[in-house]
């Protein structure tokens, strides 16, 4: 991993300089015309926050049934990085509304579930930071009931009556929508993955500092 | 007939045609929801909210955020291993 993760960067790097280039070609939508730009990165962004909820949750379940350290430190970077990516969806997607919908926000099941999760994650990083000694099971329970979120976000918009647009908008895309979108996608995917792997390699460290520390003082 | 009678049949008569011309009339759904539509160019003329501003905020705040997220766990990260260095030196010396 160690050797791959310069050139993935750099890759993710090119990707992120040519997605511009590729949204730019991309047909514009009838009904809404240059602000369905948006949609390119926000909703990959979307994506790249399911998979880091997955690794938040997916860390936190190895972590409360065999308590190793590498499955904590995992939950802690994917906690991370759902509250960042979550963020930026939770920001982008008003800035497209305004101009689609005409309102900055509705309470929409979309939109209200992805608060939700994205909440549900912050109390997690909340509770590692605050909550003191032995609070990394209850924070990793948290991240369980996170991670349980992402299925009620993704199908929301088909289950309920709402005005976010649909999944059905994906498998339709047209071909000039549909190459820059999965690039874009995939790029954003690899960037959160090197991102969660960073993190983690931060959180291993921190804990080798402490058990220094400790050695030190012994 | 009977005023009274006259509106009982007035209002049945409403009531019924009520569903008939919900179901005459699909109701109206959000543009864009179900599948994207391509043009070759939008329709921007006369816009009360600017688009490209909106666009602009948009992927501006993606790359500033990410970047900025980048380069703090990057110094986050540096700054652990300048610690532990200087305490595995201080140990080494004790």
């Amino acid at each position: 991993m160690q050797k791959l993760f310069t050139p993935l960067l750099i890759l993710v790097a090119a990707m992120f300089a040519y997605a511009p280039m590729m949204i730019l070609d991309a047909p514009y939508e009838s009904t809404m015309g240059l602000v369905q730009k948006i949609f390119y990165f926000h909703a990959s962004l979307g994506m790249a926050m399911f998979l880091a909820a997955f690794a938040s949750g997916i860390g936190s379940a190895v972590f409360l049934f065999s308590r190793r350290p590498w499955a904590d430190h995992l939950a802690v970077a994917g906690a991370e990085l759902t509250s960042i990516v979550g963020f930026l969806v939770l920001v982008t997607g008003p800035l497209w509304a305004r101009k689609a919908w005409g309102v900055w926000w509705v309470w929409d099941p979309r939109l209200t579930s992805t608060l939700v999760m994205w909440m549900i994650f912050n109390a997690y990083l909340l509770l590692r930071r605050y909550g003191g000694p032995g609070s990394e099971r209850l924070a990793a329970a948290v991240a369980l009931f996170g991670m349980a979120n992402v299925p009620f976000v993704y199908w929301s918009v088909n289950v309920w009556r709402t005005l976010h647009p649909k999944t059905s908008v994906i498998p339709t895309l047209v071909p000039g929508m549909r190459g820059a979108f999965w690039f874009c996608v995939v790029a954003f995917l690899l960037l959160t993955s090197l991102l969660i792997a960073m993190r983690t390699e931060l959180e291993k460290r921190r804990q080798q500092l402490d058990e220094l520390y400790l050695a030190a003082e012994e | 007939m009977k005023p009274i009678a006259r509106l009982l049949v007035i209002v049945i008569v409403l009531f019924a045609a009520a569903p008939l011309s919900a179901q005459q009339q699909p109701p109206p759904k959000p543009a864009a929801q179900d599948a994207f539509v391509p043009v070759d160019a939008p329709n921007n003329q006369q816009e009360a909210i600017p688009a490209q501003r909106l666009v602009g905020i948009a992927y501006g705040l993606i790359w500033v955020l990410l970047l900025g997220y980048v380069w703090s766990v990057r110094s986050r990260l540096a700054r652990v291993e300048r610690e532990m260095e200087a305490l595995n030196r201080r140990t080494a010396r004790q």
